[in-house]
C-alpha cells in the first residue's frame, strides 16, 4: 500500500522512523503570535527551561492586535521581544515587519515543501498549499517545541477532494473552499487531512491554493495539503532564491484514503457563508437581500496580492455604497507595497475604501472594524461565529473579494457579474 | 480519581469564541479568563457555574481558533470536566497539555442540563446520580495517558528529561 503525502513527510520527521498511531516529530519551524505565544512563554518560564532547542527555527510574529491597541497588546509585543532577545531567537517580528502570520511566513521563504511546520494559531495549516506538514496547536505545545523541536501527533486518514470541470467567471479558491465546507459540515474533516487535487486545482494560482488550505480547520480538518507543481516550485524559488536543491512529494498512486469526494467546479458560482457557520454556505444569488454596514477585504485567507486585484478590477471607476464602511488590508507590507505601485490602492481610496495597514484585526473582533449589536459585515475572512467580528449580536457574512468588492458598491451582498465594466 | 458536579449543557459545534471571546486573549490570567467563559453564547455563565461543574456538550466542542485560553478560561471559572460526544482536534491536544480532564462519550446527549454527575476518569465512566443511567466513554490511548499522568505536556517532558 502506498503513502499519502502527508504520511511520506510524517514519516520522514518521525523519531522513531516509523509510522504508528502516534509519533514523537522532529519540526522544522515552529512559531505563536502576539496573543499565543505570550501564554507559550508564561509555561515556558513555569516549566523552568533555560535554553531553546534552535533560536533560527522560531518565530514570534506579532500581527494580531498589532499595530497595538491598547498597552497591554504593547507590553505582550514587548514580552516577546525580550524573549527573543534573551534566547537570541532569529525570527521576531512586529507588525511593520511581518504583516499578517500566514501570509508573511511563506512570503519570506520560511516554509517550503515537505517541512513540518507547527504554529500556535488554528490557520498555519494554510503552508498545506507548499506541499508542507504544517498543523495548529497551542501554546504549551509551542512552548514543549521551542525547548525540544519535537511535538507529539496522530497520524491522520486523508480525504481526497477532486475537483473536475472548468471555473465559472469570479469563482475561485475562496468559492470551491466555502462550498466544500458546505458540503462536508464544520466537522466533516474531524482528525483527517483534506487533500485537494484535480485539473481545477492545477489551475488554479498559488494565492488560491492558500486560501483554499487556509480553510481547512474550518471543516475539522488537521490540515490541508495539496501535491507541488511547477507553480508551487517557481513559488518557493521566488520566495528564497538562495535555496538549493529542495525536494517534494506526491502522494502515490495506490495511497489509502478515508474518502475520495469529486466534486464538478462547473456547477458552483460565487459563494457566501451565512452566520454562524462557515458551513452555512450559499451562492450570492440567495443572499442578494442582504444589507450590508461594513465590508472587509483581507486577513490570512484573502488579503494577498492577487485577492486585490482582483477587488481592484471590479472597483476600477466605481464608488462605494454612501454610508457604508469598506476596509481593506492588504496582508504584509510587501503586499502593501506591490499593491501601491499597481495603483490597486489608489482605486481602493478612490472608491471609498478605509486602507489599514496589515493586522488580524477586525477578523477576530480584535481592533479597527468591530461590530455593534445589530450590525452586518461581509468579510472575505475565515469565520463567522457568534460574536467574531465584535458584538454577540453582530452577523458576518464570508466571501471572496470578488463579491466583497461588488457588494461594496451595492452595499447588499452582490453578485460580481451583475456589476457592469 | 472520581469528580462529582453538576450539569451545563450545550449544543454541538461550541466554537472556541463562544468559549472565550477574542477581545480578552491579550490576558494569560485563568481567574480572568474563567470569569469571561462563554460569555458570547451564554452571558450569566460565570455567574451560575460553581466549582467542580461538569460540561456536557454535543459533536465537534472546541472548534476554531487554536487559543489554549479556552480550556484554560473552562478551567478558570471552576468546571472540573468536560463530556463531550467529538472534539475538534487543537482543543482536544490542548486539554490534554493543560490537565483539563475531558472525556468522549457519543452517548452523552441524553444526560439532563442540572444532573448531579460522578465520573471516574480512570474507569471513564459517567454515573447520573439523579437518573442512575451509567454512560460509557472513550480510553485515552497509551501515550496520552502518561501526559495526562504527568499533569500536562511540561511536566511529562520534564519527568521524561529526569528518567
Amino acid at each position: 500500500m502506498g503513502l499519502t503525502l502527508i504520511q511520506k513527510i510524517l514519516l520522514k520527521h518521525s523519531l522513531s522512523g516509523k509510522l504508528k498511531d502516534f509519533i514523537y516529530a522532529k519540526v522544522d519551524f515552529c512559531f505563536g503570535n502576539d496573543i499565543t505565544a505570550p501564554l507559550a512563554v508564561k509555561e515556558f518560564n513555569k516549566a523552568g527551561f533555560d535554553s531553546v532547542f534552535d533560536p533560527n527555527k522560531i518565530g514570534l510574529i506579532c500581527d494580531h492586535f498589532t499595530p497595538a491597541r491598547d498597552q497591554k497588546a504593547a507590553n505582550n509585543v514587548k514580552l516577546l521581544k525580550q524573549f527573543s532577545r534573551q534566547f537570541k531567537i532569529k525570527h521576531f517580528y512586529d507588525i511593520e515587519a511581518c504583516g499578517v502570520e500566514h501570509v508573511f511566513l511563506p512570503e519570506a521563504g520560511l516554509v517550503k515543501s515537505l517541512d513540518l511546520v507547527i504554529g500556535a494559531d488554528s490557520h498555519t495549516c494554510t503552508y498545506g498549499a507548499l506541499g508542507a506538514a504544517s498543523f495548529g496547536v497551542g501554546s504549551t505545545d509551542l512552548a514543549a517545541a521551542m525547548k525540544e523541536g519535537k511535538c507529539w501527533l496522530r497520524v491522520p486518514e486523508s480525504l481526497k477532494f477532486v475537483y473536475q470541470g472548468k471555473l465559472n467567471p469570479w469563482v475561485g479558491g475562496k468559492d470551491l473552499i466555502l462550498y466544500t465546507i458546505g458540503k462536508i459540515g464544520v466537522d466533516g474533516a474531524l482528525y483527517k487531512v483534506m487533500e485537494f487535487s484535480g485539473e481545477a486545482i492545477r489551475k488554479l494560482e498559488m494565492d488560491d491554493r492558500f486560501t483554499m488550505c487556509n480553510m481547512a480547520i474550518e471543516a475539522g480538518g488537521k490540515t490541508g495539503i495539496i501535491e507541488p507543481d511547477e507553480k508551487t516550485v517557481q513559488y518557493i524559488k521566488t520566495a528564497n532564491p538562495k535555496l538549493k536543491n529542495f525536494k517534494f512529494e506526491k502522494s502515490d498512486p495506490d495511497a489509502a484514503y478515508a474518502r475520495v469526494i469529486n466534486i464538478d467546479v462547473g456547477r458552483i458560482k460565487p459563494q457566501v457563508a451565512c452566520p454562524h457557520l462557515p458551513s452555512n454556505s450559499k451562492s450570492v444569488k440567495e443572499c442578494v437581500k442582504v444589507k450590508l454596514d461594513q465590508v472587509v477585504i483581507g486577513s490570512c485567507t484573502n488579503g494577498r496580492l492577487s485577492d486585490l486585484a482582483i477587488a481592484a478590477k471590479i472597483l476600477r471607476g466605481k464608488k462605494i455604497k454612501k454610508g457604508l464602511r469598506a476596509i481593506v488590508i492588504p496582508a504584509t507590507p510587501k503586499i502593501y507595497d506591490q499593491a501601491e505601485k499597481k495603483k490597486y490602492l489608489q482605486i481602493f481610496s478612490e472608491a471609498g475604501f478605509i486602507i489599514s495597514p496589515a493586522t488580524c484585526g477586525p477578523c477576530l473582533g480584535g481592533h479597527t472594524g468591530i461590530l455593534d449589536k445589530g450590525e452586518v459585515a461581509l468579510a472575505t475572512t475565515n469565520r463567522n461565529f457568534i460574536g467574531r467580528m465584535g458584538s454577540p449580536e453582530s452577523f458576518v457574512y464570508l466571501s471572496s473579494p470578488a463579491v466583497a468588492a461588488a457588494s461594496a458598491i451595492t452595499g447588499r451582498i452582490t453578485d460580481p457579474n451583475e456589476i457592469k465594466g | 480519581m472520581i469528580i462529582k458536579g453538576k450539569v451545563h449543557k450545550f449544543g454541538d459545534n461550541i466554537n472556541t469564541d463562544d468559549i472565550i471571546a477574542a477581545k480578552y486573549l491579550d490576558s494569560q490570567d485563568e481567574a480572568f479568563l474563567g470569569s469571561k467563559c462563554m460569555e458570547n453564547i451564554d452571558k450569566d455563565f460565570f455567574q451560575k457555574v460553581a466549582k467542580g461543574d461538569i460540561i456536557v456538550a454535543g459533536k465537534n466542542f472546541g472548534c476554531g481558533s487554536s487559543r489554549e485560553h479556552a480550556p484554560v478560561a473552562i478551567k478558570g471559572c471552576g468546571v472540573s470536566l468536560v463530556i463531550a460526544e467529538s472534539f475538534a482536534r487543537i482543543f482536544y491536544r490542548n486539554s490534554i497539555n493543560v490537565g483539563l480532564p475531558i472525556l468522549v462519550s457519543k452517548d452523552c446527549g441524553s444526560i439532563s442540563a442540572g444532573s448531579l454527575l460522578s465520573v471516574d476518569l480512570n474507569q471513564g465512566l459517567i454515573k447520573d446520580l439523579n437518573s442512575g443511567k451509567i454512560f460509557s466513554s472513550e480510553a485515552f490511548p497509551v501515550f496520552m495517558q502518561e501526559i495526562i499522568e504527568a499533569g500536562g505536556l511540561l511536566s511529562w517532558i520534564k519527568k521524561k528529561e529526569k528518567q
